[in-house]
């Protein structure tokens, strides 16, 4: 019996002293945190993009307290909500520029078509180990919507030809879309990058208009257009976003409309010389 | 000399689909012609592309070598038949995208006569010598995976191999290939088995058969050069016995641990067509430039097995082996761990044995449902690997990934298709895993 009690007594001593030990630890290890990154927490909006660079919104938070960062950084807030934290803790909003999430692609089923039908999980994931997925262009967005589903703005809406379109409103530029797009057609962009390569197609020629009508065929005018701006590689137009690219210009001569101007609510323009597509059914499948 | 053989061993688990072997297994291999545009591309193998050697605008002869090695594992290439180099330029790759591809197109009325190279004789090379002479011959493994076979030769340091086996399993229903080259190319397999058997060091060597190719187990034991240390045995049929672990597993009853090498349990696999390709190639210095591929299926009206120049596109295969007009399902390899094709500009490649066709009389039904997984554990007791394709379909459909890794040991499986071909609720549970492994190697890669 004693035995047993000096071990109850042990072990309840022991439980006092590191009740003790943890007490303590908590006094000493405290640090004096600022109370203002509670608040200014409190005013950002909890989404936890990670669009300002940092892990998620308290760290965000810590990082605007301690003058790491400028509320103009985070893309989710309203432009009242940025103004207040600015306010709050004295300091410029910042002039970060809205950045959204880009589609490099424009072939939609009433414009590209498939080679072979794909059957099975209907994921583009799925699709695009299963040969590619069936388009006609291997590099063409398969349509099955990945990316609508994996984003938690409700910023990416697939359209009546199976593409997908981003509203810029929403758009957090949380990079979710970028990193689940089997064939990596989305690409982060401050919102001004208006002037946009809707193609990755890396083959040249006309040949490529049968498996898509809007691909870029490498002809070169955009780039002609816009010496110093524009370049060609890989059989693509690469936009040098540090030129002054505030410009239609190197659209106009576009054959397929492949380069192209997106405009803030999102409507494309695309160039004089682009064939106009009327067509709103499905193109048929390219027979083998 | 009539050999007397037994039938014996397999492995556990496991599935019995159809054969449909019948249509061409008795078939001779026949040749094939030139295609007028043959299409190579610099990646039909595991491993680092090979190099291009030629330009534009420059006439090769057939078996020259028009691409090099690039780093240890990757293999030469060469032109599959005399001719000009049209372009070097993206062209659809079987995996499904674009790869830089060298176009060939050949003469039309030449003798197509064959570049000969340095000889190499199996008993003076040295092993790293004969290594060096089957990657300079662009040697791949012919069963499919296409995996450069010399890598898989060089034993690494402190290891050993004590048994060579040559996998004549051919378990994949439809193709007859390596049956073919058992009753057509015995010498050129026993040529290649003294190569194997001097790089590896092996003391012997099994050849592994399924019980539906008696005739290759008969022919070539009574064939077996004399002082050979070669056995034939021979195994009841059922799929996946032509994977490597389950045919060590039945032939030598060792366990390659998991993430191990058959040279972990001192042996080495090497494909009965491979072999002949290495018996045949290496006594002239040649470089791989065609391969026996069976073209069968309902849609095809003249089946057969055929020796095939590397790089012919499926298209101009069709035509010739008179396909008919309503077919809709093309599969590169057998149906079971082949590739569907989506465009018949598609080439053929080192590691693609066949070509199986079908109609839409076979294939027009819906779409199959996908039912949930009802736990009937079917998939437990097909999978040859002791997975539990049941739990990580689960998890994969959750997107779970990691924990199909780490829990369920995702990368041991090598993507039979034995658990999709059981599952009664039509789950695409191998589809699942090829997607999961895909997302965590991308991870991986990223981090
Ligand atoms: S953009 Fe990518 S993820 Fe989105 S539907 Fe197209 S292929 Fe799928
Ligand atoms: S003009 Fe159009 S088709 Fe020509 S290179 Fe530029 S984007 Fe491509
Ligand atoms: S889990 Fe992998 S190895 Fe096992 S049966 Fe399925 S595909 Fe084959
Ligand atoms: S066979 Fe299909 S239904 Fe049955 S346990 Fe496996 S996954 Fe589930």
């Amino acid at each position: 019996m004693a035995v047993i009690l000096t071990a109850v007594a042990a072990l309840g001593g022991i439980t006092v002293i590191l009740a003790a030990l943890l007490i303590l630890a908590n006094k000493k290890l405290y640090v004096q945190e600022d109370p203002r990154i509670d608040i200014v927490e409190e005013m950002l909006p909890h989404a936890n993009c990670g669009a300002c660079g940092f892990p998620g919104c308290r760290p965000f938070a810590e990082a605007l307290v301690g003058g790491q960062a400028l509320p103009g950084k985070c893309t989710v807030s309203s432009e009242e909500g940025r103004v207040q934290i600015a306010h709050f803790l004295g300091v410029d909003v910042g002039a970060q520029e809205k950045v959204v999430a880009r589609l490099a692609c424009a072939g939609g089923i009433n414009v590209a078509r498939n080679r072979a039908r794909y059957e099975g999980l209907k994921t583009c994931r799925a699709a695009a180990v299963v040969a590619g997925g069936g388009k006609g262009c291997f590099w063409g967005c398969l349509g099955l919507a990945d990316c609508e589903v994996v984003c938690d703005f409700d910023a990416i809406h697939m359209n009546q030809f199976s593409l997908p379109v981003v509203d810029e409103e929403k758009c957090t530029a949380c990079g979710d879309c970028v990193e689940v797009c089997p064939k990596g057609l989305f690409s982060l962009h401050p919102a001004s990058h208006r002037l946009w390569v809707a193609c990755k197609n890396l083959e040249a020629g006309d040949e490529i208009l049968e498996d898509c009508e809007v691909a870029c065929t490498a002809c070169g005018r955009c780039a002609a257009d816009a010496p110093g701006m524009i370049k060609m590689a890989n059989n693509l137009p690469v936009i040098d976003y540090s030129k002054n690219h505030k410009t239609q210009a190197p659209i106009q001569r576009c054959p397929t409309g492949a380069i192209l101007w997106i405009e803030k609510d999102g409507t494309i323009v695309k160039g004089r010389e682009s064939k106009k597509v009327l067509r709103k059914s499905t193109l048929p499948d390219l027979p083998t | 000399m009539e050999t007397t053989i037994t039938v014996k061993k397999t492995f556990p688990h496991g599935v019995h689909p159809p054969e449909a072997k019948e249509e061409t297994h008795h078939l001779k291999i026949r040749r094939f012609p030139f295609a007028p545009v043959m299409i190579l591309p610099l990646s039909q193998h595991t491993g680092k592309p090979s190099k291009a050697m030629v330009r534009e605008g420059q006439e090769v002869a057939r078996g020259q070598k028009i691409a090099e090695a690039d780093g240890f594992v990757s293999v030469a290439l060469h032109a599959p038949a005399s001719g000009i180099i049209k372009r070097i330029a993206l062209a659809p790759n079987p995996v499904g995208r674009m790869t830089p591809s060298i176009y060939l197109q050949p003469f039309p009325a030449s003798s197509q006569e064959v570049l000969e190279g340095t000889p190499i004789d199996p008993d003076t090379a040295s092993p790293d010598e004969i290594v060096k002479a089957i990657q300079d011959a662009g040697i791949v493994g012919l069963g499919g995976a296409a995996f450069p076979t010399h890598v898989k030769l060089k034993i690494p340091e402190g290891k050993f191999v004590d048994t060579l086996i040559i996998n004549g399993v051919e378990c994949e229903p439809y193709l007859t290939t390596d049956h073919r080259v058992m009753l057509e190319q015995k010498d050129d397999i026993f040529m290649g088995i003294r190569y194997l058997m001097k790089v590896t060091g092996a003391q012997r060597t099994i050849i592994g058969i399924e019980a539906n190719k008696l005739d290759a187990a008969q022919e070539l034991s009574a064939a077996i050069p004399a002082g050979m240390p070669v056995s034939v045995e021979v195994f009841k049929v059922k799929y996946p016995q032509g994977a490597e672990k389950m045919l060590i597993k039945a032939l030598l009853d060792r366990e390659v641990p998991s993430g191990g090498l058959p040279v972990d349990v001192h042996t080495v696999v090497v494909n009965v067509a491979t072999a002949a390709e290495i018996g045949r190639l290496l006594p002239h210095g040649r470089g791989i430039m065609e391969r026996v591929i069976t073209i069968t299926g309902p849609g095809v009206a003249k089946k057969g097995n055929y020796w095939i120049p590397i790089g012919t596109p499926v298209r101009y295969v069709l035509e010739q082996a008179g396909a008919k007009d309503n077919i809709s399902l093309v599969f590169l390899g057998g149906p079971m761990m082949g590739q569907a094709v989506s465009n018949l500009d598609f080439p053929f490649t080192k590691g693609t044995s066949g070509l199986v066709v079908f109609t839409e009389a076979e294939t027009n039904s819906k779409p199959q449902k996908i039912y949930p997984c009802i736990h009937c554990a079917y998939c437990v007791d097909a999978c040859p690997m002791f997975l539990n394709p049941s739990q990580m379909g689960i998890l994969a459909k959750k997107e779970r990934y990691e924990e199909m890794a780490e829990q369920y040991n995702l990368f041991d499986c090598f993507e039979c298709g034995a658990c999709s071909y059981v599952c009664p609720s039509h789950i695409p549970l191998v589809q699942y895993f090829r997607v999961a492994k895909g997302i965590l190697r991308e991870k991986k890669a990223a981090s």
